[in-house]
């Protein structure tokens, strides 16, 4: 609408300069109906008393509509100014909102989760920012009233639960399943190949990752079912069991065994990952000069030599890549404990800690604590990822 | 030389043998599933799924009516050549391939003739999912002829949220990440070496560090439990992601094309609408399709912000309400489960190829 005519003015600068003017406020004017309408429209959803695919659809209109409206109008609004200053201000209508956005949902928060984690149950008081100003002394003391200092940090390192959660994620999560992960999907790399029909199985292999968690939960728990002694054992793991001799159990809160129950949930996480791992590692693979392996077969190089003196050096970065990708992630564990066991039987993790303590205990100081732990244990690799890109700038 | 073809063939057939095997045994779990969402409710919770395969079991060939033949079940009796008492033939009683077996109890039981054949328990039918789909009530006919009203568990309209959540938390995230990319890529603006900073430094952030201040924000502008806050957050938590990755695709495009472009006179927002995003497609479609299945999936921010209201509720919480509720309702859980699948699978399946690609250009880079 405005592009055409706008590019034709600025071959002409001295344009009408009240048109201008005018056409700058009509699209202020517009911005403010389109505010308008977008606010009708929430209204509209939240009443939400239509039939459900009505509901559905002028939600998704409104929403990706709504987004891509506003973007439009700001910058013709922009796009109307001095030309000096729309230079100067169209960067902040590209990347102000998403900017913005990354602010509020990240990084003020793991802020705020910092402050909060300081202080007691129920979090820093809720003071007027006014107070501070006014009366800045018993503002200070109102805060003091709840403040605990590093007392939530204390406790997450010496809580008997929150050290089960500990243990677990450090031995089984990031100790077993994240090897296991790796090295299932190095070795089905490498099978599938030399194999017959390495598409096919590779796509099966990596389907799982379309797959919720929490379908997948129902999945296995379904593997495990268990029923009394003596009747059809309608979960497979038991009837292989029962098959073989042994006593049917529910296996993840089979607490005999504990903590080795949580094995049981190691095994639907790598079921679920190991497609990722087998990806990257099997493009990796491609990547790997023939000649090299070629020139080793010549030399008399067994296969197995070939792979650990040949294709484990190449394949390292994807390897440590791969392996960094999959701690992350498992450091975070959630859906799959809380739906299977519900950190119950010994399987609480960090992150099953986290929800308990901060939505159902409602003690937010020490949830916020055990968030801000899950955030100094991905630092490294943030700040790895920092170094990476300092390095490349320098390139430039 | 022979040997060694002998040993190329061997290894084939181990490297064939082995794939196979590991692949049969990552689609087990779901074949079962998937195979147990089409049986009978009580069929699932009394014989294994893996009796729909064809295995030999004892299979009824007649009934005989032991009073017709003028028996007394008080004393031994002889059916079928077969001489036992009343509590012999309760258990069974084997004959080679024939077996007697009395059903009920002594005064009107009968025995049954059974023989060992081929058989199977495959009897499928679409009633599970009539009952998980339906939000209004559902008869059911048992086997036996009688009809349980039942109420049904409406994963219809849980499907409809998840739609709801998930269209617009793919795209919103990533027209706004679009821009932004193109913003650091070509635009020149204070600070823009810190921002970009920011962007890739928040990559690993794990979200639980936002959500109690955010489920605080959310609170005070009546947004908990409402689509347009999940939209927020996912963009939200989406947005360092897509940015990077877009980021790097649209500054490695050629630079010539857009100085041409800006040359003629174009502005920021028609090279960027008319030039970039056509351009993009194949970055914008992997970023889709990870952001889709990672919303259609996600289940922790549905938790929080969602909640149980059946009217936002989307098919991960209600998946997980039903494993909490009633574990033991395979019938629903099956098909429930297939049903929270199904629309990721198609998509999985269908866009395999670009899928692959934004893992690999996100994860080696990460």
């Amino acid at each position: 609408m405005t592009t055409p005519q706008q590019t034709a003015k600025r071959q002409q600068p001295a344009g009408n300069a009240i048109a201008r003017i005018l056409r700058f406020g009509l699209t202020v004017l517009i911005l403010l109906i389109a505010f308008y309408g977008l606010y009708l429209g929430f209204l509209f959803l939240r009443e939400g008393d239509r039939p459900k695919w009505i509901m559905a659809l002028a939600a998704i209109v409104w929403g990706v509509g709504g987004v891509a409206l506003l973007y439009y109008l700001f910058n013709s609004l922009v796009e109307l100014l001095p030309v000096r200053w729309t230079t100067r201000l169209q960067p902040f209508v590209f990347v102000g909102p998403g900017i913005a956005l990354l602010i509020w949902f990240l990084a003020l928060p793991a802020l705020r989760t910092l402050y909060i984690s300081l202080f007691g149950r129920n979090g820093p008081p809720s003071l007027p920012l006014t107070m501070l100003f006014a009366a800045p002394g018993e503002y200070f003391a109102a805060l003091s009233t709840q403040f605990v200092g590093w007392n939530n940090f204390i406790a997450v390192f010496t809580d008997r639960l929150m050290l089960g959660a500990l243990r677990n994620n450090i031995l089984f999560w990031i100790g077993i399943a994240t090897p296991l992960t790796v090295i299932a999907g190095l070795l089905i790399a490498v099978l599938a190949d030399r194999s017959n029909f390495e598409r096919a199985a590779k796509s099966i292999i990596f389907m799982p990752m379309a797959i919720s968690f929490v379908g997948a939960s129902v999945i296995w728990n379904f593997i495990y079912e268990v029923n009394a002694p003596g009747s059809p054992q309608i979960g497979l793991l038991n009837a292989v069991v029962v098959a073989l001799g042994g006593q049917p159990h529910g296996w993840t809160n089979y607490t005999a065994i504990s903590p080795w129950n949580n094995l049981f949930l190691v095994i639907i996480v790598v079921w679920l990952q190991t497609g990722f791992a087998m990806v990257l590692l099997s493009a990796a693979i491609k990547g790997i000069p023939e000649e090299i392996l070629e020139a080793a077969r010549v030399d008399g190089a067994t296969e197995i030599q070939l792979f650990f003196r040949i294709m484990i050096p190449y394949l390292m970065a994807t390897i440590i890549a791969v392996t960094t990708t999959i701690i992350i992630f498992t450091l975070k564990i959630f859906d799959v404990v809380w739906v299977m066991t519900g950190g119950q039987f010994g399987t609480d993790v960090i992150a099953t800690q986290f929800y308990r303590q901060s939505f159902i205990n409602r003690n937010s100081g020490f949830g916020s604590a055990i968030a801000i732990i899950l955030l100094v244990a991905v630092t490294p690799v943030m700040v790895y990822n920092l170094r990476r890109l300092k390095d490349q700038e320098a390139f430039r | 030389m022979k040997s060694a073809r002998a040993a190329n063939f061997t290894r084939s057939f181990l490297v064939n043998g082995i794939l196979a095997l590991v692949v049969i045994l990552w689609l087990i779990p779901v074949i079962g599933l998937l195979v147990s969402s089409f049986r009978e409710r009580f069929e699932i919770q009394t014989s294994p799924w893996w009796g729909v395969l064809p295995h030999r079991d004892w299979v009824e060939t007649k009934t005989i009516n032991p009073r017709e033949l003028g028996l007394d079940a008080n004393g031994p009796m002889t059916v079928e050549g077969i001489t036992a008492t009343f509590e012999e033939f309760r258990i069974g009683v084997e004959d080679g391939d024939k077996r007697l077996i009395w059903i009920g109890n002594r005064r009107l039981g009968t025995v049954q003739v059974q023989e060992k054949k081929w058989t199977t328990t495959a009897n499928l039918n679409l009633e599970n999912y009539r009952q998980v789909l339906q939000g209004t009530d559902v008869e059911i006919k048992h086997a036996d002829g009688t009809l349980e009203t039942v109420r049904g568990d409406d994963f219809s309209s849980a499907l409809l949220n998840s739609l709801t959540v998930a269209v617009p938390s793919t795209v919103i995230p990533i027209l706004i990440a679009a821009f932004a990319a193109y913003g650091f890529a070509w635009m020149s603006f204070p600070g823009k070496r810190f921002w970009f900073a920011m962007v890739v430094a928040l990559l690993v952030v794990p979200l639980q560090i936002a959500l109690v201040p955010v489920l605080r924000d959310f609170a005070g502008l009546h947004l908990n439990g409402t689509f347009l806050g999940i939209w927020l957050a996912h963009t939200g938590f989406g947005l360092p992601l897509a940015t990077f990755l877009l980021y790097s695709y649209i500054r490695a495009l050629p630079r010539e094309t857009l100085e041409s472009a800006f040359i003629d006179g174009a502005s920021h927002f028609t090279i960027f609408t008319r030039l970039i995003l056509p351009l993009s497609v194949p970055a914008l479609a992997s970023i889709a399709i990870f952001q889709f299945l990672w919303v259609w999936n996600d289940y922790l921010v549905a938790l929080i912000i969602l909640g149980s209201d059946p009217k936002t509720r989307v098919v991960t919480m209600k998946l997980a309400a039903i494993v909490g509720d009633r574990g033991q309702d395979w019938h629903l859980l099956t098909s429930g489960a297939f049903m929270s699948m199904i629309v990721p699978l198609l998509v999985f399946f269908l866009l395999q190829r670009y899928f692959v690609r934004g893992l690999l250009a996100g994860s080696v880079k990460g």
